[in-house]
């Protein structure tokens, strides 16, 4: 597994130490998984949901939701109205 | 009268009588957590404000009253007002401004809320050790891990921090804890309690549930918390039966499935005879006790191990430093999100968001996610099958009694085996309680696991209550 590259794709910083760490260990958990290659699944249905759930439908009615203030309090930096975040396109 | 150590339904026959008030048991179990919080260190914030902590909101009316009972609340469930981290770094600070389902039902029960317990980060782990906080420590032994990823709520109960407490469930989450502190952890079938202000980790696989110092409480509990909600979808509207209604009744002419594949190597020789002697109890009530075979059960740890990281990494993207939590400032966005990211989530994160994060990416989906998806699907439906002959199953709930602590932490796949017992009740969505069975030569707790059909805890309860009223394990407590 190419650690580094798949950190990235998940936004995730690695050092060259934690690299090696987690490519070894990661290497051993993928041979492990390996087995699975012994169940014959020809024909099996992927299991994504173990609940045989329909659509979950609802009135469209409006309903309070939480207030600005409130959800603004845990933003690590905001403005009045908006949370602030580094710049994103370059000016 | 040490009121700490009494369950919830002693405690509300008592206060029914007029023999005690709620205050007076409030205060005894905050005594008791001065007395031993230190040494056990089960809770990752306590709420010593009566505000919140004592909740008299809407209630009063209800049927379902808890009348003041103290109960401990994992750190991932959303509680407001109360700081609510996972156990996490990246999620210092963050206050939720609502209550998570399970919350608002436990305040109309009249609950007095304690406090957020410990856990493994995010719930990735089997020991507590991978908390931002430190380690819990089990009650019976202070060295050793509580289990996990639960592993302060069932240290709370265990320890009398807590009469009652709410875990969460995704490979064995509220079980194997429960086993290891000798406690009674419940995780219900998936859907049966609200996930809504449960922090997800794998949305397919978690599950909210109860740890109880007895079957009966963990009936009362379900009680308070079990049923259908407009805030989450995936929860079932399927009818909740009055959970203590089923606890008598006996289990004469039960069937019981004992599974070949779940005694095998690698299961401590103490906890197996614990187990057998309980299912030789349980024989002895007149259940009948049939040996099975579950042979996808080897498969279950890779399977889980696939699914629950894809699902964690998906879920894990929206702590970016933006709306809640930690920043870490940097240049431009995508930098602060790297930064914020590799400072805020501990090892065994950052390991399962990458494990995830590959077996989701092109080239390697259908080897691994999808090749997972489908194992799934032939372990569910062998349990299905099972289920057609037998009534329950029943199982060691861990291979081993709790281990030292740092004893596996530096081996993630030993880590990840010590969840091989726990793991297909979640793949394939079935209610499993871990019940006190025994105790180890030295001193530990042992759990056995009962296993049911989906929305079958009636028969959980009826089995689990049959074997507490003629055994003794759960009375004993670990001195501290």
């Amino acid at each position: 597994m190419d650690v580094k590259y798949t950190a990235e794709l998940a936004k995730i910083r690695l050092n060259k130490e934690q690299v090696d760490k987690l490519g070894s260990e990661l290497n051993d958990i993928l041979s492990f998984f390996k087995n699975l290659k012994e169940v014959d699944t020809k024909g099996v249905e992927p299991l994504s949901h173990v609940l045989a759930l329909k659509n979950v439908f609802r009135d469209d009615i409006v309903k309070p939701s939480l207030k600005k203030a409130d959800v603004l309090k845990n933003a690590p930096q905001k403005d009045t109205h908006y949370i602030k975040v580094p710049r994103v396109i370059k000016g | 009268m040490k009121l700490y150590e009494l369950s919830a339904a002693r405690l509300i026959s008592l206060l029914e009588a007029g023999e005690i008030k709620a205050s007076e048991i409030q205060e005894s179990v905050q005594k008791r957590i001065d007395e031993v919080e230190d040494r056990v260190h089960a809770y990752a914030t306590l709420d010593r404000n009566t505000e919140t902590g004592s909740s008299k909101s809407a209630g009063g009316e209800s049927v379902l009253d808890l009348k003041g009972i103290p109960v401990a609340v994992k750190d991932n469930i959303c509680t407001k007002g109360v700081p609510t981290t996972c156990s996490s770094r990246i999620l210092e600070g963050f206050i939720p401004p609502y209550d998570a389902a399970v919350i608002n039902r436990l305040k109309k029960a009249n609950a007095f809320l304690l406090g957020k317990t410990n856990m493994d980060e995010f719930a990735f782990g089997s020991s507590c050790e991978t908390s931002c906080y430190g380690p819990t420590h089990n009650p019976w032994d202070l060295s050793r891990i509580p289990g996990g990823s639960s592993g302060g709520s069932a240290a709370a109960v265990a320890s009398g921090e807590a009469i009652l407490a709410l875990g969460s469930d995704t490979g064995g989450s509220i079980r194997q804890p429960a086993a290891m502190c000798g406690v009674v952890g419940l995780k219900p079938t998936y859907g049966r309690v609200s996930r809504y202000g449960l922090i997800a980790f794998a949305s397919s696989l978690d599950q909210i549930g109860t740890i109880t110092k007895t079957v009966e409480d963990s009936a009362l509990l379900m009680n308070v918390i079990a049923g259908g909600d407009e805030n989450d979808s995936t929860c079932s509207n399927e009818d909740v039966p009055d959970f203590t209604k089923s606890l008598e009744g006996g289990i004469k002419d039960l069937i019981i499935g004992v599974p070949d594949e779940y005694f095998v190597e690698g299961l401590d020789k103490e906890v197996e005879e614990a187990v057998n002697e309980a299912i030789k109890l349980l024989s002895g009530l007149g259940a009948k006790v049939e040996r099975i075979s579950l042979p996808h059960t080897k498969y279950a740890v890779s399977t889980y191990y696939l699914i629950a990281p894809a699902e964690a990494s998906s879920n894990l993207a929206r702590f970016d430093g933006v709306q809640y939590g930690l920043r870490r400032d940097a240049e431009g966005i995508t930098d602060m999100y790297k930064v914020t990211r590799s400072s805020g989530f501990g090892e065994e994160a950052i390991r399962r968001i990458i494990l995830g994060t590959y077996s989701l990416s092109s080239g390697y989906y259908e080897d691994y996610y999808l090749k997972a998806q489908k194992v799934r699907a032939v372990i569910a439906g062998e349990f299905k099958e099972a289920f057609k002959k037998v009534d329950c199953l029943i199982t060691p709930t861990s291979p081993t009694t709790a281990f030292k602590i740092g004893e596996r932490i530096e081996d993630p796949l030993k880590m990840y085996l010590s969840d091989v017992f726990t793991i297909p009740a979640n793949l394939a969505g079935l209610p499993a309680m871990s019940v006190p069975c025994g105790f180890c030569g030295n001193n530990l707790p042992v759990g056995m696991q009962i296993l049911a059909k989906p929305f079958g805890e009636k028969t959980i309860f009826k089995t689990a209550y049959a074997y507490q009223e003629n055994s003794q394990w759960h009375k004993r407590k670990p001195s501290l």
